[in-house]
């Protein structure tokens, strides 16, 4: 029998016979794998810049969000529910009630358009306390933040975004000018450095504004949207949620965990759930690129069967020279399998350099803080399910090469 | 022990609802070292036989022993081992592989033998040489001329040593001082290195090269004759 070493360099040389063809055939697998690479790689950096924006909320956060836990989609108008009030807000701040609790602070939000002459932007208007500039460790370039004093006593002032300073006001000086948000004056106390998107906002278009003056002056409500806590520590995380859990529902009356009209949210939790959703989607991509896997090796097939019939006059030389049929199966056989598995290493480096362009036009044109990752079992998955398809499609072909009668095959013309 | 020994040996080809009898019932054997002509009109069976001689067909029935065994004795894969080491194979469509150079070719069956690969080009450069083609070594097959081809062909059925060459119509395809040059390389395979030869042939003075010749007509043997006067060798291509 032969050596194995003599079956690849008799498979290789049969198919730089066909050069052209050979790279025909394999157009398939090279589609199948680059799509595949390309929608592994894409999905992971979503995955890691959805982690990392979650990670900038500071692994300490917890947020309390009102309504219950969307469990489908006529859930979602519970999102917006009024369940989080100032009776909450002062329970939660009581220390017997959350021992563990660093900070607490409530927020409110909502898009408005804010005006300054004769400019009009639309903006995001964000009610927060004196406590957003150590939570979300936002520092003003210009000026600075709002005081406890001012969110007391509903101070009409803003600190605004780099992209609201830019559009309203252009190169001219901000600061201490008024800009009219629904027919009120807020006094621009502070300029955010540019900062780009972190953690779901563009902070580059945003409005911050004292909760109390936000809840009463610009949208009228009782209630907050959500309330962003810290726990005092990393290790006191659970507790402080379980504490916190525990305040809101005697402030509610709240004896049934399952008519909780409010949810609490830590940046873990978030994570994996968006993870899980990547992840689907990944899946679902990667399922439909496979589809193109398949048909890729149909196309293996139908040529190493046109390969076959137009080699008979070589399987029969090769029989009467000394060939088990196990040696002509082989040899085909690795004919497909090198054949998918050139296909699988081009697929590779195409969808990794496809991934690498999209990467530098999202960082670069679109200004996403997106890395470029290449999973590695992405390729050795591509590798190893293109050497399987050339396995499974060239199975086939091969074993008709194989079964040739010598004769039959030396009398063909 | 005759090298190969044919008693009765039949041949029916069955299509639909036709028996087609191509042997009908041939006897003979031939010693190691003999060189023999098989000769006939086309559709005689003659090639027919060689392939059941050269174990790439099976008889239908009667018996056919090669080296004392039959093809059940050997099984399918000693069956590749004995076309690989005791047959070489003379096709009359040389049947090279038309890219690969002539050592390449005449490598081939090396590949499937038992051979370590150091001794590889030493001994199909020795058949190369044999068959006067060194000087075409590292040639592309398909550019050599009919007659070098079939040289080649003769070196690669050499290159593993084998105990008797099969030859089936090697000058039908070449002209006559190719076909002589050809019939010479056989003839000296025969006489120098006692190699067992059984051509295929349906020209007089290509059979005459041989120590005898079998006559098959119908698919019966009708003569089986010593040749009394043996082809000469033409000086010129010695």
């Amino acid at each position: 029998m032969i050596k194995f070493k003599h079956s690849l360099k008799t498979a290789v040389s049969g198919l730089k016979t066909h050069k052209s063809r050979s790279l025909l055939t394999i157009l398939g697998i090279v589609i199948g794998i680059t799509a595949i690479i390309l929608v592994m790689s894409i999905g992971s950096g979503a995955q890691n810049l959805i982690l990392n924006q979650i990670q900038g909320l500071g692994s300490k956060t917890i947020a309390v969000v009102p309504g219950r836990e969307p469990t489908g989609p006529s859930d979602v108008s519970q999102l917006m529910s009024d369940s989080l009030k100032e009776k909450d807000f002062e329970a939660l701040k009581r220390k017997e009630n959350v021992p563990t609790l660093g900070e607490v602070m409530p927020i409110v939000f909502g898009g408005e358009s804010g005006s300054y002459g004769s400019e009009t932007y639309r903006l995001t208007i964000f009610g927060a306390s004196d406590l957003i500039s150590k939570i979300f460790d936002l520092v003003p370039e210009e000026g600075a933040f709002f005081s406890e004093n001012e969110v007391r006593s509903r101070a009409d002032v803003a600190v605004i975004g780099s992209k609201v300073k830019e559009e309203l006001f252009g190169e001219s000086e901000a600061l201490g000018e008024k800009i009219k948000i629904k027919g009120k004056n807020f006094r621009v106390i502070g300029i955010l450095p540019k900062k780009g998107q972190v953690s779901f906002f563009n902070f580059d278009e945003i409005a911050i504004v004292p909760y109390t003056t936000a809840q009463q002056d610009i949208f009228g409500i009782k209630f907050f949207h959500r309330f962003i806590a810290e726990a005092d520590s990393e290790e006191h995380l659970s507790e402080t949620v379980r504490d916190i859990t525990i305040t809101l529902r005697n402030s509610h009356g709240i004896t049934d965990p399952s008519k909780d009209d409010f949810f609490v949210e830590t940046p873990a939790d978030l994570a994996s759930r968006l993870n899980v959703i990547t992840s689907i989607l990944t899946l679902l991509l990667v399922s439909i690129a496979a589809i193109s896997l398949v048909v890729g090796g149909i196309g293996i097939m139908n040529i190493m069967l046109v390969s076959v019939t137009e080699r008979t006059r070589e399987i029969g030389l090769r029989k009467s020279l000394g060939a088990t049929e196990r040696d002509i199966l082989v040899q085909f056989l690795l004919e497909a399998i090198i054949l998918t598995a050139i296909g699988g290493i081009i697929g590779i480096v195409l969808g990794a350099l496809f991934s690498f362009g999209v990467s530098v036009i999202l960082t670069r044109v679109l200004a996403m803080s997106w890395e470029f990752v290449f999973p590695i079992y992405a390729a050795v998955l591509g590798l190893s399910v293109s050497g399987a398809i050339g396995l499974v499609f060239g199975i086939y072909p091969a074993r008709q090469a194989s079964r040739k009668s010598p004769i039959e095959a030396l009398r063909y013309e | 022990m005759p090298l190969i020994e044919v008693k009765n040996l039949k041949k029916t080809y069955y299509t639909d609802d036709l028996e087609i009898p191509v042997l009908r019932g041939l006897s003979f054997s031939i010693e190691t070292g003999e060189f023999v002509a098989v000769m006939g009109p086309s559709g005689s069976g003659k090639s027919t036989l060689l392939h059941i001689l050269g174990f790439l067909d099976r008889h239908t029935s009667g018996d056919y022993f090669f080296d004392g065994k039959t093809f059940d004795d050997y099984g399918m894969s000693e069956i590749a081992r004995v076309r690989n080491e005791k047959m070489g194979f003379v096709f009359q469509a040389f049947n090279l592989l038309g890219r690969s150079s002539v050592l390449e070719n005449v490598k081939l069956p090396l590949l499937y033998s038992r051979i370590p690969e150091a001794e590889w080009n030493g001994i199909a450069e020795g058949a190369i040489q044999a068959v006067g083609l060194m000087h075409r070594k590292d040639q592309e097959a398909s550019r050599l001329s009919g007659g070098e081809k079939q040289r080649a062909a003769i070196a690669r059925a050499l290159v593993t040593n084998p105990q008797i060459i099969f030859a089936d119509e090697p000058t039908g395809n070449l002209d006559s001082k190719s076909g002589e040059l050809v019939m010479e390389t056989i003839r000296k395979l025969n006489e120098e290195e006692n190699k067992t030869v059984v051509l295929i042939t349906h020209e007089t003075y290509t059979a005459r090269h041989a120590e005898r010749i079998l006559h098959i007509l119908d698919g019966k043997i009708e003569s089986d004759e010593k040749v009394e006067h043996r082809h000469v060798p033409n000086k010129f291509f010695k």
